[in-house]
């Protein structure tokens, strides 16, 4: 290992500052709401991503139940601000909610099967996670079943909300944006992204992250230095938990609704796993770039497959390769290539680039 | 209590766990009319689930390899069957048994062959390559997952399926005033089929003696000079085998599947696994009855918490044994 920085690393940095700032002045430069909805859902996915990636690069443990906690955090949020009505404590009583069911179960799942065997603990935290779900559906009355919780967020982030007035008594724009509630919204999920991913970062520059990564290293030395494995294991699957929570109550009140869907289907602990493999395994950085790469696939690549469907529509076989429906076929394809080939992912090869041996 | 011990440990130990829930549920039940319906049916179900989870536990046991890509095979299995009685309704339809018989035949030898093609297809080309690398195992088999589970929706679409059924096993039997689906019965019959089936190749065969030789010491297997790579390979086509007969004798007996067929069981088969010990056939026929059996018994006495019964009865053996009823891998 050497502590002097490579020319891939600074890539990686570089990287990351230029999608920070793009995303802090999304709403000015992309003046759509598509693309708004977009740099949102960007934000909370790199946390949502990162905190995934503490528990798979950062200890090596495969836990399926990121999912179970991104949703506690998201259903929290939404019967809280259902039941309380719109308000800032709603907001706080849902986070704190969330975060403490999820901190619960985080340490039932943890003492109870992060012993065993990886493999175990990843088979227990899927069904943890089914279960989850499907009691999300069945308990209509408190969750709303299947087609989940539409509820108003707090009045400073509603469209109509104006924050500052220009000389006519109208919303004051500024490069033609106007200074309203969903302005306000997206900086509270840009903030609050932007801080629990300095959390994370700064955890893992901490001595405790030098000690997980001496555990996904090398287990048994590590224990055999003096380190507790499973305390370590436990702790870490607990942070997580609670971040992915935290992310869940941010997104559902960007969203304004949550649902099984946006909050706890399967897919999306898929989507997870592609954008940690992708971005790589280990380096927070990574996730990052494989959340942005992602969310971007999933708004615009669809559409662009659509277009070159139609493009080649007379021509055997190419309109049904491309065919829109076929874009996570080819996501999946594109997985285990990356794994087998890649498995350090983007900012990891490219971190190695540059590096002498 | 040591004496107690020793008399259970007797008559079967662990084993028993299945005829004592039986048992409480016939308390609990009352009728016993309704009691034995739920325990065929549970049985049925056990059955079928322990078609589809021999596979992974024997591969898990034999390679250290835990495919979650294994659900694949069932939704394949039974999306293939049902396309191959579709494609023989004339035969279905017919009133001839030999003919009934001969289309069902015919589904589920086309189920296994797929099964053991996608096998071998499967081990070389997707597991071969990361052998002993747990994480990079999960990850390889969750993305064969998705692309299966994707080439499912292109092949034959999203819409549910109906299942034809033969004719001779539509209908139930009346034994007194308790009704017997036939279906079920043949489920329960055919798995105990194979279960005997495996259990003597495992037991009394050369090839047997070597696959639980190399679960128990694999190195020490290979220094005596046997290909076990080669062995492996067989195994993991058999299971595969297996798993896509239990997916499609599932088809028949949900009689209108979705792809998403194979996420759905998966968690039940993991749980199976999970709760019989990986590794061994004993183990994971005693999984599938339990989850079968509870699956049935609570979902009629306590509706609500049925969907949760698996997880419960889980939880509760992990904590009671913490590596499943009757593992083989140590």
């Amino acid at each position: 290992m050497t502590t002097t920085p490579t020319l891939g690393d600074r890539a990686v940095k570089l990287t990351v500052l230029v999608i920070a700032g793009l995303l802090l002045f999304a709403p000015f430069l992309f003046q759509d709401i598509r693309s708004l909805e977009v740099a949102a859902r960007i934000c909370v996915f790199i946390v949502l991503v990162a905190s995934y990636d503490l528990l798979i690069g950062y200890t090596g443990i495969v836990s399926f139940a990121h999912t179970m906690f991104f949703g506690f955090g998201a259903y929290g949020a939404a019967i809280s601000l259902k039941q309380m009505g719109p308000g800032w404590d709603a907001v706080i009583v849902g986070a704190i909610a969330g975060a403490l069911v999820s901190l619960v179960m985080a340490i039932a799942i943890g003492l109870l099967s992060l012993r065993v065997k990886a493999i175990f603990f990843a088979m227990i935290t899927l069904a943890a996670a089914s279960v989850a779900m499907v009691l999300a559906s069945q308990l209509s009355h408190f969750t709303g079943g299947e087609d989940g919780i539409t509820y108003k967020a707090p009045q400073l982030f509603k469209t109509a909300t104006k924050l500052m007035l220009n000389d006519e008594g109208k919303v004051m724009r500024v490069f033609g944006v106007k200074l309203n509630g969903k302005l306000a919204a997206y900086y509270f999920v840009f903030a609050s992204s932007l801080v629990l991913f300095l959390v994370m970062l700064r955890l893992v520059g901490s001595p405790v992250g030098t000690v997980l990564k001496a555990i996904r290293e090398n287990e048994a030395r590590a224990e055999a230095i003096g380190y507790r494995v499973v305390a370590y294991r436990t702790f870490v699957f607990c942070i997580a938990a609670i971040i992915a929570s935290l992310a869940g109550t941010v997104y559902a009140i960007w969203l304004k609704y949550t649902g099984p869907d946006t909050a706890l289907s399967f897919s999306i602990m898929i989507d997870i796993l592609l954008m940690v493999v992708i971005g790589g395994m280990g380096t927070m950085y990574g996730a990052v770039i494989g959340a942005v790469l992602l969310v971007l696939a999933q708004y615009y690549l669809r559409d662009l497959m659509g277009t070159a469907a139609e493009a080649v529509a007379d021509m055997p076989l190419l309109p049904f390769i491309l065919d829109p429906d076929r874009w996570l076929f080819w996501l999946g394809v594109i997985f285990i290539l990356l794994v087998y080939f890649f498995p350090k992912g983007i900012a990891g090869t490219l971190a190695q680039k540059g590096a002498r041996t | 209590m040591d004496q107690l011990r020793m008399t259970i440990e007797r008559f079967g130990g662990v084993n028993l766990l299945p005829v004592a829930v039986a048992l409480v549920a016939l308390v609990l039940i009352g009728a016993p009319s309704s009691w034995v319906t739920l325990t065929v049916a549970g049985l049925a179900m056990g059955m079928m689930i322990f078609l589809m989870a021999s596979g992974l536990s024997l591969v898990f046991g034999l390679m250290d390899v835990l495919n979650f890509g294994h659900s694949a095979f069932v939704s394949f299995g039974a999306f293939v069957a049902a396309s191959v009685l579709a494609w023989l309704g004339g035969w279905l339809g017919a009133d001839s048994i030999l003919l009934n018989v001969a289309a069902l035949f015919a589904a589920f030898v086309a189920a296994i062959l797929f099964g053991l093609a996608a096998g071998w297809f499967f081990e070389t080309i997707i597991i071969k390559p990361v052998y002993h690398d747990h994480l990079r195992q999960i990850l390889i088999t969750m993305g064969a997952l998705i692309v299966a589970e994707q080439i499912i929706l292109a092949v034959w679409g999203g819409t549910p399926m109906t299942v034809p059924r033969p004719n001779f096993l539509e209908g139930s039997i009346l034994i007194g005033d308790v009704a017997i689906e036939i279906y079920r019965a043949f489920a329960f019959i055919l798995g105990l089929i194979v279960y005997i089936a495996l259990y003597l190749t495992l037991n009394r065969t050369r090839i047997g003696l070597l696959i639980r030789a190399g679960v128990e010491n694999r190195e020490m297997v290979e220094a005596l000079g046997f290909r076990i790579d080669r062995l492996f390979v067989a195994v993991f086509m058999v299971g595969s085998a297996l798993a896509a007969l239990g997916g499609a004798m599932w088809a028949g007996y949900e009689t209108l599947i979705t792809p998403a067929l194979g996420g759905e069981l998966m968690i039940v088969v993991f749980i199976v696994v999970i709760i019989g010990g990986l590794g061994s056939i004993e183990g994971t026929l005693l999984g599938a009855i339990m989850v079968g059996l509870v699956a049935n018994y609570v979902g009629f006495l306590a509706p609500k918490l049925a969907l949760a019964s698996n997880m419960l009865l889980m939880m509760a053996i992990l904590l009671w044994r913490p590596n499943g009823l009757r593992p083989a891998v140590k």
